[in-house]
């Protein structure tokens, strides 16, 4: 068994688990954090995309050991944010949800994306997605929805 | 029992390596995903890991009297922004995989999977990368061509690990990457190609080609570089068929899930023929 000590959602966490464990298994099953999925399991799909320290990484491949004093965003913590709701209502506006399984980690690559560049060209939107599956929509609703948020959202970026 | 390890350093990733045996971790993309197990269920790696990926020691980006020394633990998505690194790394960092496993995955990771494909090893194959090998009993540095012995077999001992790629400075400027993948992101190279050299004065001063994915090793053939050293682009242009035929040789791809020999071997060609037409043409409307 390893302590781990991180930040999650902004709160302090101190889990008590054998490091190899998944962080994705850590959030959903010990801190009920269901947002993110699991899809494929091998960082193809992107479903379990989380932040740490800014950076979009895939949950599923992460041992929680290496989030050691790491600060952790899901989308539980983003949507509480102005610039998560931006995100979340640009989405709803393009239509970039179908079933909406894809949904939560796409919503934190564009985040992860638009931390990085506020105002990104539609190629720039594309790379930031391009870890992502989605299976309903085509992903260019998806792409409009990360456009309308980097135009509403000028400021927060 | 202990799984994984997280040292405060580089000497004690060293110990823990050769006192407990610890498998090195640092990004983790490809050992998480090699010895994973149904959802909530822990991975099945063959022994306890060290991780590394947080070491400041192995996260470095140095230069030093025109060496460039890269750690070991830099992710991919550092290297594909730093102005520093040649073109053709960070060209090639910035097409592996995906943004996530960019932020987590490392070269030094890349160079000890060795895997065939690996796009990391081949744009570092071609730009004459050397590594720096730390174990118990002090450092060593090696080339990586040697270090690779075959497809995911290194020469790394067990009581060492890599901390950092070097590299020397070239005067190549004419970079060619050419990645041929079943689509852009988060695929495995079916096959690629890394190329450089460089012209003065109407003369090919230096050449380069690697091809990845075609044979157990990265393929480069430094005697046919050699031969092609002094050249002029009319002499260069006119030779193409033979260093083609030369090359067909020695390319000896496998059939598997991702391609077909054939196709690999013709692909590499291809391109092979792409960048030595471009090098001769460039310069003839000089």
């Amino acid at each position: 068994m390893n302590q781990i000590h991180c930040r999650i959602n902004g709160s302090p966490v101190a889990i008590s688990s054998p490091g190899t464990r998944r962080l994705l298994d850590v959030l959903r099953d010990d801190l009920g954090l269901t947002s993110v999925k699991e899809g494929c399991g091998e960082g193809e799909c992107g479903a379990c995309s989380v932040l740490l320290d800014g950076k979009l990484v895939n949950s599923c491949i992460l041992p929680v050991l290496a989030v050691s004093g790491g600060d952790i965003l899901t989308l539980e913590g983003l949507r509480e944010t102005e610039r998560g709701r931006c995100i979340i209502d640009a989405f709803a506006e393009t239509g970039a949800v179908q079933c909406g399984f894809c949904t939560p980690g796409m919503v934190m690559a564009a985040a992860a994306l638009l931390f990085e560049h506020s105002d990104p060209t539609e190629q720039e939107i594309r790379i930031g997605l391009s870890g992502n599956l989605c299976r309903c929509t085509g992903y260019d609703m998806i792409v409009s929805g990360v456009a309308l948020a980097a135009e509403r959202g000028r400021g927060l970026w | 029992m202990v799984d994984a390890y997280y040292p405060g350093s580089l000497a004690e990733a060293l110990e823990l390596r050769t006192e407990r045996g610890a498998i090195p971790f640092a990004g983790g993309t490809d050992l998480m995903v090699k010895y994973r197990r149904p959802a909530g269920v822990l991975p099945e790696l063959p022994g306890p890991v060290v991780l590394l990926g947080h070491l400041d020691e192995l996260a470095r980006i140095t230069e030093e009297g025109g060496i460039l020394h890269i750690g070991a633990a830099v992710p991919l998505s550092v290297i594909e922004s730093d102005r520093r690194l040649p073109y053709l790394l960070r060209s090639s960092a910035s097409q592996m995989a995906s943004p996530a496993l960019r932020n987590v995955a490392t070269l030094g990771g890349n160079i000890g999977n060795a895997s065939p494909a690996g796009d990391g090893i081949c744009a570092l194959a071609a730009l004459d990368a050397r590594l720096r090998i730390a174990g118990s009993q002090g450092s060593r540095s090696i080339s990586l061509e040697e270090f690779i012995t075959g497809p995911g077999t290194t020469l790394l001992r067990e009581d060492e690990l890599i901390t950092e790629i070097t590299l020397r400075p070239s005067d190549c400027t004419r970079v060619f990457y050419r990645k041929v993948g079943t689509r852009k992101a988060n695929a495995l190279s079916k096959l690629s190609v890394c190329a450089d050299a460089a012209v003065q004065d109407g003369v090919i001063t230096d050449i380069r080609i690697a091809l990845g994915a075609v044979a157990p090793k990265v393929l480069r053939m430094k005697d046919i570089e050699e031969s092609l050293r002094g050249s002029t682009p009319e002499e260069l242009s006119e030779r193409i068929p033979d260093v083609l035929a030369a090359y067909e040789k020695h390319i000896r791809p496998i059939d598997d899930q991702r391609s077909t020999a054939r196709y690999r071997k013709t692909a590499a060609l291809r391109l092979a023929e792409e960048f030595l037409r471009n090098l001769s043409e460039e310069e003839n409307r000089e």
